[in-house]
């Protein structure tokens, strides 16, 4: 698995696509910027929208316990998942029972961070996702690369392409309309043949044992309405309060998301229709260890709106696949290392710590600082790259001893006057696409010292 | 008024007329400026790599060389933020400023015998415009204001621009700038082509690193454009 450097080199090779990466996602950027500056209380909005995910956050256990006994008075099912496993588990017992050879599924990250689709698959269950973009990257064996527009590295011609592929569309049709619409007729026949459908969970009310799902593509709506079974899996994070709470987080996450004023469906899902069963999976999946860390609790405050990858200029630069993660941008780098440090220590790292991450989060988690509290943590437990070590701790040295740091500074102002090959070649990551520095004759303590003179 | 200079380790290695354009323009205005002697870095180049464990000396020669005074000015964003948020000292990080902020809050200065008759484009670097609020950001919904164009304002002749996008990242970062070199300078040139559309002849800013980077770039490019320290504008009469 290439690291996110790597991963991010190769896709801006493509120069021409990551500019075209870059200017959409800054698109959507700006059309949040215009939709939250509309409102005037959009920062008090923010901060009313962060403290109650504080407060569920401080009472987890106890709203989790009331929104059980009110979605099972409702009548629905609830399960509870320790983790991945036992949630993909749960969710084939519940497809096995009803003997379902295919189920369709509208965007859920939770079960992309459970890896569902090829748990399922494996077990001969066809899967079919219905959000568009979904549908997209599935019929290129691809995962997300953005968590709310998931086909968004893929133009129009690669659509066409995979389309051509795969509904046997016309080659060459690049047609937005025309793939949408094949894809819609493509889609029809699996929504009313399918006996489960599984949606995702946006919100979770505990007062009224209630659940929001936001599509703009009504596709949760079509596959819950039509199945016999319902399966909503959510992360334990995703409760709310009150249903008056909804009034907060649904006027931020589309703003946020997309720049819309609220999702085409906001729906609500209370019990099941008449002969309908309804299931509700809670999943921890690290959620709690997560819980226990102080500086990194508020990480599972996330609505997934994704204001935060389309700001990060790194990730409009790299692409979500670079992040190897089924969340990428810069919520998936403070979110990964709590699944597993070794193998995302790079995330941490993939950011300038510019902070306009923290600065559009809908719910102000402070991204940018998690990124910094996670390198310490990650670098405390001894992951750093082979050699990183050593040449901090020369540094540190170095910095830390006055007189070495002068004598330094003059040899490294030497060499790159008088020897610029040595630093101006391709071992030197800095001068493979930038010139160093021009080397000043003097430092300025030397000019300072000559001037008091 | 009496202040100490804090020169970053690279701005005094490197870029040392940042540091004589800052002691001149504080002395022009009327400080007592002191410059320890011994002063190194501030340690954010460990802290920021994930070795905050490692900037213990950084820290106590910082102290050593500034304890006592109340105001420590520095002419880089950056250097300051990390000491406000992370020195142990809690008398050191409520006594260092960047300087344009310095100027601004503390000596509200009003006016300046200052003539740059350039056009330049203005780099709001992240570290002092969203972590020291030196001005708004388009991520909030928030009254528009700007510390360093408060100042550049002062100045006779001076044409200065945002970029469209007015605040994005140039991709410097700190070690993030070899360790993800690809991205980096991708980030960088993309923040160059969006000055040079506005025919601007200099690159201004608060952080000399970020300026160091796109510097860089720039004489990659064998662009004309030059950069240039806010500091070196507020100090220069021609």
């Amino acid at each position: 698995m290439l690291n996110h450097a790597e991963a991010s080199e190769q896709f801006i090779q493509d120069a021409e696509r990551t500019t075209w990466h870059d200017e959409t996602l800054w698109f959507v950027r700006s059309k949040r910027d215009k939709a939250s500056k509309v409102i005037p209380e959009w920062e008090d909005l923010r901060d009313h929208a962060s403290q109650i995910k504080d407060h569920v956050l401080a009472n987890l256990g106890q709203y989790l316990i009331e929104f059980e006994a009110k979605a099972k008075a409702n009548g629905v099912h609830v399960h509870w998942a320790k983790d991945a496993e036992e949630h993909n588990q749960i969710v084939y017992g519940l497809v096995a029972k009803h003997g379902s050879k295919a189920l369709v599924k509208s965007k859920s990250m939770l079960t992309e961070e459970c890896h569902l689709n090829s748990f399922l698959t494996k077990k001969g269950v066809e899967v079919v996702d219905t959000d568009l973009g979904e549908r997209i990257v599935q019929f290129r064996d691809e995962v997300p690369s953005h968590i709310v527009l998931p086909a968004i590295h893929l133009k129009k011609e690669d659509v066409g392409e995979t389309f051509h592929q795969h509904l046997g569309t016309p080659k060459g049709n690049k047609d937005p309309q025309f793939l949408t619409e094949a894809a819609r007729q493509h889609l029809r026949g699996y929504f009313l043949a399918a006996d489960v459908a599984i949606t995702g969970v946006n919100f979770a009310v505990a007062e009224t044992g209630e659940f929001v799902v936001c599509t703009n593509e009504g596709n949760a709506d079509m596959g819950a309405h039509l199945a016999k079974v319902h399966i909503a899996c959510m992360g334990i994070e995703k409760i709310i309060p009150r249903r008056k709470d909804l009034g907060v987080f649904l006027r931020l996450l589309a703003r946020s998301a997309t720049g819309q004023l609220i999702t085409t469906y906001s729906s609500h899902f209370a019990k099941p229709r008449e002969g309908q069963e309804m299931h509700i999976v809670l999943v921890d999946n690290g959620r709690t260890r997560q819980l226990a860390r102080p500086e990194f609790r508020n990480s599972l405050k996330c609505i997934r709106c994704a204001a935060c990858f389309n700001t990060c200029p790194v990730y409009r630069r790299s692409g979500g696949h670079s992040y190897h993660q089924p969340v990428a941008g810069p919520i998936g780098s403070i979110l990964a290392p709590n699944f597993d440090k070794k193998s995302n220590v790079d995330l941490p790292f993939a950011s300038t710590l510019c902070g306009s991450c923290s600065n559009v989060c809908p719910v102000k988690i402070n991204i940018h600082e998690q990124l910094w509290f996670w390198r310490q943590d990650l670098m405390k437990e001894g992951l750093a790259p082979a050699g990183k070590s050593l040449s901090m701790k020369g540094m540190a040295w170095i910095l830390s001893h006055p007189k070495i740091y002068r004598l330094a500074g003059a040899m490294g102002r030497f060499v790159v006057k008088n020897l610029p090959f040595l630093v101006n070649n391709r071992l030197n990551p800095w001068a493979k696409q930038r010139e160093m520095p021009e080397a000043p004759k003097e430092s300025f303590q030397t000019w300072y010292q000559s001037r008091k003179s | 008024m009496r202040v100490a200079l804090f020169v970053p380790c690279y701005v005094d290695q490197f870029y040392p007329q940042v540091a004589i354009a800052g002691l001149e323009l504080l002395e022009k205005l009327g400080c007592e400026v002191v410059v320890p002697k011994d002063q190194t870095c501030c340690g954010q180049p460990m802290a920021n790599s994930g070795f905050a464990n490692l900037t213990g000396g950084c820290d106590s020669n910082f102290s050593q060389n500034f304890d006592g005074f109340d105001y420590i000015v520095g002419p880089s964003g950056s250097c300051i933020l990390h000491i406000k948020e992370h020195h142990p000292s809690e008398k050191i990080r409520n006594s260092v400023y960047e300087i344009c902020e310095f100027l601004v809050d503390v000596l509200q200065v009003k006016k300046l015998d200052a003539r740059f008759p350039h056009r330049v484009g203005l780099h709001q670097s992240c570290h002092g415009q969203r972590g020291l609020r030196l001005s708004s950001m388009t991520e909030r919904n928030e009254v528009p204001f700007s510390k360093i164009a408060q100042l550049l304002d002062l100045v006779q002749d001076l044409d200065y621009v945002l970029p469209e996008r007015a605040d994005e990242c140039c991709g410097f970062g700190g070690t993030f700038c070899v360790t993800e070199e690809a991205v980096s300078v991708r980030m960088g040139q993309d923040r160059i082509q969006e000055h040079l559309v506005n025919q601007i002849e200099y690159v201004v800013g608060a952080d000399t690193s970020c300026l160091m980077h796109m510097e860089g770039i720039l004489r990659r490019q064998n662009s004309p454009v030059q950069i240039k320290h806010v500091i070196e504008i507020l100090n220069h009469h021609a």
